[in-house]
């Protein structure tokens, strides 16, 4: 049988010439991962660990089970006091607990907040007054709390406008030798303003220390979600700007927790900003004047309510042996004291000075502004004189 | 006392500014190596180092959102915006955020920034370039507006305008950059609130701002030539207006016409004329006049001086002042008297 005929083999040795590496992948590192972060499973049983993202201590966690139960009372209590004509509108953030007191539990307490005006949870578990909180939605004057002594800026209901603020104050903070870190709070709808990604653009270049927190509670008013973007997700918008992106399950607490302190602390070692997506749900409506059967069915709402953050952090916290049921007891009796010292305190009828409606427009007010005062001045004493 | 062009007064009030306070930080778009499409900035990132004026990210919202965070941590922000109409996208940062701020925070927080718009036409400019763009600033409560038609004014009030509390909309005439006129630096004129009478007269008052300035002026001085001697007022800072100077003035004179380059209708020029008549009715001899720009979109180059006013059309203006206390014939013709 004859052989294939075979060529002759070559008699020097082969020489292998080093393989060329392969072109380092730029976006490595910036993109999220495919699926969102995820430490405890809804049952709130743990997950294996991660070493990117160590589960905070056990004591924080059980600090932020206490202050996530404080805020959901607070929230109902507002929502409360819409009924009872004590506020003008109240956006509730009812489930977006783990998201609401992560936020501000990453930070420290010189850090700043740029929050919108559904973080209204988020600024009590900041420990601002809540009646001052409420100041912008009782209606008495726009921002009750001074932002300088809380490190936070008044709630934004122009949507996304704060994005720039956040990266121009976090830009300046370190030009002055501060690493003060800043924790913009921002939902799904406003990440297609312009000014979302004028800020995370601006951050990016000027390598400004912010967190771009999305909190993606599927609605914007009505508008799901698949009219916002195309985008797998909205941690992917990060990458076009060169900055990190995470997705995490925003109502997994030691998720939201865990990625938000990576975030921040990328943050102020000096590398930038970072953007996180918390996937999470609405359960109410936008607002109290709102109605969500016009566009979310009952079923949807009830397969979130499966999925509550407070009772998975709860169940695990028990089960780690940090919370028992006279614990549990407590943190409730706290809320109910909390909530109570606001209906009290929101049953006073503020008082307003038309007179100050001039101050603060400007430094000094312009001789306009004094001749329109002095003209209200006799209005008003000639109302109180027609009352007597 | 030196000859300088507007650009230098302003360029060195920049500077002089950036050496007298540290938290002064200059930014924009092309303001760094380039020193601005119109060199006002030009050298000072050479001399004040690139974290003290430096170039941005190429969107006006940011650029003036980005001010408002630097604002309040506490650095003084003075920004470019290149053109008048590039302005607009900042539009809701400067009407919802830098004029408000103060405010919403009951002066907690202020936000004290210079927005520099080189502004109005007359430059050849093709479009989008030439807006007077300053009466949807004056309109929004919180800001002051601020516009030089001189050199040494151009200095001092971007000079005031750097340490002032409140956040200014600096205008600037671009036809004016490049006129020359004397100045002794650093010089100090009139502040805020002060307008300022440019040119003695008997008979009406001329009342201008910015690029009508010197249109005013001029003709002040060719209506010599027909026996008029025309005062001119110089309102220099429309926010905050100074009343005083303008009621004195027409109180004495007894006519008024008032010219802006910007189109006429709902103008700051309105306001003037509202505020004559309110204030001086019992002394005016003839209904208070406006010489605008009229009332369409910026035109292209080629007929940008059909639109704006020439010293004839004030003149015309000035003619129409009742001189023979007979009634303009244009508000008698049949069915308008209603």
């Amino acid at each position: 049988m004859t052989s294939t005929p075979q060529a002759v083999r070559r008699a020097t040795p082969r020489k292998r010439r080093p393989a060329t590496p392969a072109a380092p992948d730029p976006s490595a590192g910036l993109l999220p991962e495919a699926e969102s972060v995820r430490l405890l499973n809804p049952d709130g049983s743990p997950l294996p660990a991660r070493a990117d993202y160590p589960e905070p201590p056990v004591e924080a966690l059980r600090e932020m089970y206490r202050r996530m139960v404080v805020g959901r009372r607070f929230d109902a209590q507002a929502t409360a006091l819409t009924k009872q004509g004590r506020l003008a509108v109240y956006p509730s953030s009812r489930g977006q607990e783990a998201c609401q007191v992560g936020g501000v539990l990453a930070l420290r307490d010189d850090d700043w907040v740029f929050p919108t005006y559904r973080e209204s949870m988020a600024l009590t578990a900041r420990g601002i007054d809540p009646v001052e909180v409420l100041t912008l939605l009782r209606g008495d004057w726009h921002c009750g709390y001074d932002p300088t002594v809380v490190r936070t800026a008044p709630q934004c209901t122009p949507l996304a406008t704060q994005c720039v603020h956040a990266a121009g104050l976090a830009y300046g903070e370190s030009y002055q030798g501060r690493d003060t870190v800043a924790m913009v709070y921002i939902g799904d709808g406003a990440t297609s303003e312009g000014d979302f990604h004028e800020g995370v653009n601006f951050a990016a270049v000027f390598k400004a220390p912010v967190v771009y927190f999305v909190q993606n509670n599927r609605y914007a008013i009505s508008v799901p979600l698949s009219r916002q973007t195309a985008a797998p997700s909205l941690a992917y918008k990060g990458v076009g700007y060169g900055v990190p992106s995470e997705q995490v399950d925003g109502n997994d607490p030691v998720a939201v927790l865990a990625v938000l302190n990576r975030a921040v602390a990328h943050a102020r070692a000096g590398k930038g900003p970072f953007l996180v997506e918390a996937h999470t749900y609405r359960m109410e409506p936008h607002t109290n004047a709102d109605d969500q059967t016009r566009y979310r069915d009952a079923d949807e709402v009830a397969a979130w309510r499966d999925r509550d953050p407070i009772a998975r952090l709860e169940s695990y916290l028990r089960a780690r042996d940090v919370l028992d049921d006279a614990a549990v007891a407590e943190i409730a009796a706290q809320a109910e004291e909390y909530a109570a010292g606001l209906r009290e305190r929101m049953n006073i009828q503020p008082t307003v000075d038309p007179l100050s409606l001039f101050d603060h427009v400007y430094a000094q007010p312009t001789p306009q502004l004094v001749e329109q005062r002095e003209q209200v001045r006799a209005e008003l004493a000639a109302t109180q004189e027609g009352d007597a | 006392m030196a000859t300088m062009t507007m650009a230098k007064a302003l360029n060195a009030a920049l500077a002089d500014a950036m050496l007298d306070d540290e938290r002064v930080v200059v930014f924009g778009e092309d303001v760094g190596q380039l020193g601005g499409v119109f060199r006002i900035t030009d050298g000072l990132q050479a001399r004040f180092g690139d974290k003290r004026c430096f170039d941005t990210p190429l969107a006006e919202a940011g650029i003036v959102g980005f001010a408002v965070g630097l604002a309040m941590s506490g650095l003084r922000p003075v920004v470019e915006m290149q053109f008048d109409a590039f302005a607009y996208p900042a539009f809701e940062q400067i009407a919802s955020h830098v004029a408000k701020l103060r405010n919403r925070t009951r002066g907690a927080l202020s936000v004290p920034m210079v927005i520099r718009v080189p502004y109005a036409g007359g430059i050849g400019g093709v479009e989008h370039h030439c807006d007077s763009s300053e009466a949807y600033y004056a309109h929004t409560p919180g800001l002051k507006v601020v516009t030089p038609a001189t050199v040494a004014d151009a200095y001092s009030l971007l000079r005031e305008a750097i340490d002032d509390p409140d956040p200014v909309v600096f205008m600037e005439p671009k036809k004016l950059y490049f006129g020359s006129g004397e100045a002794e630096l650093p010089a100090r004129t009139e502040p805020f609130g002060r307008a300022v009478v440019r040119r003695s007269g008997r008979d009406a008052t001329l009342i201008a701002y910015g690029p009508a300035v010197p249109v005013a002026l001029e003709a002040a001085e060719a209506a010599c030539e027909e026996g008029w001697d025309l005062e001119v007022v110089d309102i220099r800072t429309i926010v905050p207006f100074d009343d005083v100077t303008i009621t004195e003035s027409v109180r004495r004179t007894g006519r008024c016409v008032v010219v802006q380059e910007a189109q006429g209708f709902a103008g700051v020029g309105a306001e003037i004329a509202a505020r004559v008549q309110e204030r001086c009715f019992h002394a005016l001899h003839a209904p208070v006049l406006r010489v605008s720009g009229l009332d369409i979109p910026y035109p292209a180059p080629m007929l940008e001086h059909t639109h704006l006013p020439s010293v004839d059309r004030v003149l015309d203006a000035v003619a129409r002042l009742q001189w023979d206390d007979q009634p303009d014939p244009r508000w008698l013709t049949e069915g308008s008297a209603a």
